[in-house]
């Protein structure tokens, strides 16, 4: 009996191991794999909800790049301009709660909870917030700017005003990120501080020569993470513009949505999804190839 | 491998703890300047603490307010006249605020069994047993964290329209059955590869097999990773309002975050109601926040990744 255990031991390995991930991995299947083979096939069709799909070939992808479906370009300019502030906005947010964070302090653990509760809030209710908030006529931010004796804003209102509100609104939602900086920042060896004390380095070169190398990778996975989240933005424009004022936040994601579960249009917001997939994975590449110029990580070169 | 790493970092951790006396010992010397930054310090941390908390309070604020205090500009008000605790009964009967409550919680409950179920049990098969195909396994998994979810969306949808389950509660709890995503299987692989295998190795010599190592060892020992787990699952559907809206068509299915979103359809002028019902949504998140905010930031630190 036992001999024969032994013999079996990989067999018996491979058995519970498969069994024990067998949930996972089908989930992968059914939820992941399959949905998106399947939406690569709807892309390719005519596939209106209530029809079968009918195979048109890169009909929808000619459709969407051409222009005759005039929302894609302004969705994607739209998605582009947000992305392009609020990635930065963000990192750079987050980064100095983190490095205020690292500083040597009475209760971190306090205030590291406090700027992370906005994460915690359905998006919904912070939303109604913020639109009261910014109202135009009777909002808090009006009217401080008003006491400030600068220009007033029509904030999600305004065509111009609408994406930096929104990306004002999202950096208070900054929490996560923030708390990766600080556990990134924790991270870097005391010693590497002291012994450019000792070489008599100020706070700047501490920050430039060590803190910044040492962050790096960090930095960069945020950077990634930042760029994948920003593209895919949708509950503000669902929650609070819808698209407007003059499609100025019609974002990608929001306008696929629209064009699938308002138009029915699944073949086109199929075309859509693959669309942001590949962009998102180019990008994600693109990061990935240009990191090793810019990206230090401890333990040395290959 | 990771255990030594972990402890590791830990010793680094308390090195550092004990290298910060000579560093404060050495400031004293330029004391003044000493004092100067710290004040300063404090006053950018409490500023930024402030805009933090500002849109919470301002929630809290409006909703015991009169409609008509809160459109007055001049003169502007920061804290209520008087506390309308009546706001909060009106927005209740307003809406079925009760049937999305308990709407929200069968949707938790399930996702929460789900989950914690099948990511332990798949966190377990990628840390403590040697299969073939494990690797492959596991990055295919980690692959699904960058996948843009509107990229499953519509097939996901379709295939639950198909089997004519649109409008139920089982397109939002049966897919956390199924392994209850990627990050938790991440965090919870995390925890154990930490869990010293010597104690597997003494179960296995007192004849114990891989399930009973599963049930007595691992699940026991991970509490708190798990308590992780369940704290994100519940936030994540207690939040989450993209599933909701695919998925649930009539009222009475709603949750209480669509039900929320409804609510300012029909009421959007009055404010106080409006900001009494996001109160009344924002504060079992806040509540367990309280209890949990420690574990979620060193959930978040372990991984170094945000669910």
């Amino acid at each position: 009996m036992k001999k024969k255990k032994t013999i079996k031991m990989s067999t018996w390995n491979n058995i519970v191991g498969w069994g024990f991930a067998l949930p996972a991995v089908l989930g992968f299947l059914i939820f992941n794999l399959v949905p998106m083979v399947l939406s690569g096939y709807y892309s390719l069709c005519d596939y209106n909800i209530i029809k079968t799909p009918e195979f048109v070939g890169f009909k929808n992808f000619i459709a969407l790049f051409t222009g005759q479906e005039k929302t894609f370009w302004l969705s994607a300019k739209a998605t582009v301009l947000y992305a392009i502030m609020a990635v930065p906005a963000n990192l750079i947010f987050a980064f100095m709660i983190a490095l205020l964070l690292n500083c040597d302090m009475k209760m971190r653990a306090f205030f590291r909870s406090l700027f992370y509760l906005p994460c915690i809030l359905p998006a919904v209710a912070s939303s109604f917030v913020w639109i009261l908030l910014m109202n135009p006529d009777f909002g808090l931010f009006n009217t401080i700017l008003e006491w400030l004796h600068l220009p007033k804003s029509q904030f999600f209102w305004g065509k111009d005003s609408v994406l930096p509100s929104i990306v004002f609104m999202g950096i208070w939602g900054t929490g996560s990120t923030q708390v990766i900086f600080l556990a990134g920042l924790q991270d870097i060896p005391s010693v590497y501080y002291e012994a450019l004390e000792i070489d008599g380095g100020n706070a700047w070169h501490k920050f430039w020569n060590v803190t910044l190398p040492m962050i790096s990778s960090t930095l960069f996975f945020n950077l990634v993470m930042g760029i994948i989240n920003a593209l895919q933005v949708f509950g503000q424009a669902y929650i609070i513009t819808e698209g407007g004022p003059n499609n100025a936040s019609l974002f990608y994601v929001y306008n696929l949505w629209r064009q699938a579960f308002k138009y029915m249009d699944m073949g086109m917001a199929s075309a859509m999804a693959w669309v942001l997939f590949l962009v998102v994975l180019v990008l994600t590449a693109f990061v990935f190839k240009t990191s090793n110029k810019w990206v230090y990580y401890e333990g040395g070169e290959e | 491998m990771a255990g030594k790493g972990q402890t590791k970092e830990a010793a680094q951790a308390m090195d550092g703890g004990v290298v910060l006396h000579p560093q404060k010992k050495m400031r004293k010397k330029r004391r003044p300047y000493f004092y100067v930054k710290k004040v300063l310090f404090y006053t950018v941390l409490l500023a930024l603490s402030l805009i933090c908390v500002i849109p919470l309070y301002w929630m809290l604020r409006s909703s015991f307010m009169k409609n008509t205090d809160i459109y007055s500009m001049r003169p502007f008000i920061f804290w209520p006249k008087e506390m309308l605790w009546s706001n909060y009964t009106d927005a209740l009967k307003s809406a079925d605020f009760g049937r999305y409550a308990v709407n929200t919680m069968v949707i938790v409950i399930g996702c929460l069994a789900g989950t914690l179920l099948t990511s332990s049990m798949a966190a377990y098969a990628f840390s403590r047993v040697k299969w073939k195909g494990r690797s492959f396994c596991f990055a295919m998994i980690l692959t699904t964290m960058m996948l843009p979810g509107s990229v499953t969306l519509i097939p996901q949808f379709m295939i639950w329209r198909n089997l004519n389950l649109v409008d139920t509660y089982r397109p939002l709890i049966l897919p956390s059955f199924f392994g209850g995503g990627a990050f938790n299987i991440f965090l919870l692989r995390q925890f154990f590869l930490g869990i010293p295998r010597d104690l597997d190795d003494a179960a296995r010599i007192d004849g114990a097999g891989p399930f009973q190592i599963y049930t007595r060892i691992m699940l026991p020992l991970s509490r708190s990773a798990m308590v992780v787990v369940a704290l994100f699952t519940f936030l994540n559907c207690w939040n989450d309002f993209f599933g909701p809206i695919i998925y649930l068509n009539t009222k009475e299915n709603f949750t209480l975050a669509v039900g929320l979103l409804q609510f300012r359809g029909d009421y959007s002028t009055k404010w106080n109601l409006l900001m009494a019902a996001s109160t009344i949504v924002v504060a079992p998140c806040i509540v367990i926040y309280l209890f949990g905010q420690k574990q979620l930031i060193e959930g978040i630190s372990l991984t170094g990744l945000k669910a």
